[in-house]
């Protein structure tokens, strides 16, 4: 099953432009999204893009919550980065380091941190079974994304364990 | 509109392949870090920096990171084409994003020159 957040298999999906809507139209982009078609014929088609009135089944709050944790992973790799910046600078900052991680604000920046990072590796292993066959299905998507959320939680308990 | 430009691998087939390749070296990467903490309960300054003096140490963490920097490029692209879109934002969607894209591009360059200032300048 392609997911329907990640870009290739969404992108894949939206190409297929009826031709016979835009017969006089020569603007018709690879990925059909952004179309001078849609302002004419495709403009009378109802497009309900309100997040907030929209079902969301576990399949895709699994997957939307694989991009929240990407981006802000992205602002996580700063913490990490100075973090081991501090632990291989000289004995003192590594000392320092240690000190710091023992306030409670350090220790949320550090867990949440780790959360998305948890998060984010357990959702990519799922991409990565689903990728050599395991789990395409309806059943097994919904299983999959179950699973995500177990083990995903599972480890965040632990992250917060072991840091305090 | 334009996107399919400025996407990592100049084509959804590669960005996928190097999507999963990147993210299989980082979990290595996370995998051995995480067991070589776990596995020192009383971890100290000396053996910390005595992993990253090996080459093989600095090697493995300079591939993680410019892992981390086609990874980020590659999930970054595919949420900023999704939501800064000219259905939601009108014209000015296209030149925003391209800004935007390419601050983020800095942001990751800077890690990757970070993290070997890190790690060299031991």
């Amino acid at each position: 099953m392609l997911d329907r957040w990640s870009g290739t298999g969404v992108r894949a999906g939206t190409a297929v432009v009826n031709l016979s809507d835009c017969q006089n139209q020569s603007y018709i982009t690879a990925s059909g999204r952004t179309t001078r078609c849609n302002s004419t014929v495709n403009s009378k088609r109802p497009v309900n893009l309100d997040l907030s009135t929209i079902h969301f089944p576990i399949t895709a709050i699994v997957s939307i919550l694989h991009r929240i944790s990407g981006v802000a992973l992205f602002a996580g790799i700063a913490v990490l980065l100075w973090m081991l910046d501090a632990s291989l600078a000289s004995p003192e900052s590594f000392l320092a380091l240690r000190e710091l991680l023992a306030l409670p604000l350090s220790q949320a920046v550090l867990w949440l941190t780790l959360a998305a990072l948890a998060y984010h590796a357990v959702a990519g292993v799922r991409h990565l079974i689903m990728d050599i066959g395991i789990g395409e299905s309806l059943e097994g998507g919904q299983v999959g994304a179950k699973l995500v959320l177990f083990f995903a939680l599972v480890a965040i308990v632990l992250a917060g364990v072991w840091i305090w | 509109m334009v996107t399919a430009v400025t996407s990592f691998g100049r084509s959804g087939l590669y960005d996928w392949l190097i999507q999963r390749i990147s993210a299989v070296v980082m979990t290595a990467y996370v995998c051995f870090l995480l067991g070589f903490i776990l596995t020192r309960p009383e971890l100290q300054y000396a053996d910390w920096r005595a992993l990253f003096s090996q080459l093989w140490m600095r090697v493995f963490s300079l591939i993680t990171l410019v892992s981390i920097a086609a990874h980020a490029w590659i999930g970054l692209w595919a949420v900023l084409t999704d939501y800064l879109t000219t259905r939601a934002l009108g014209a000015k969607a296209t030149v925003l994003r391209l800004l935007a894209q390419m601050l983020l591009g800095v942001v990751a360059v800077t890690y990757v020159v970070w993290g070997i200032e890190i790690l060299w300048g031991l």
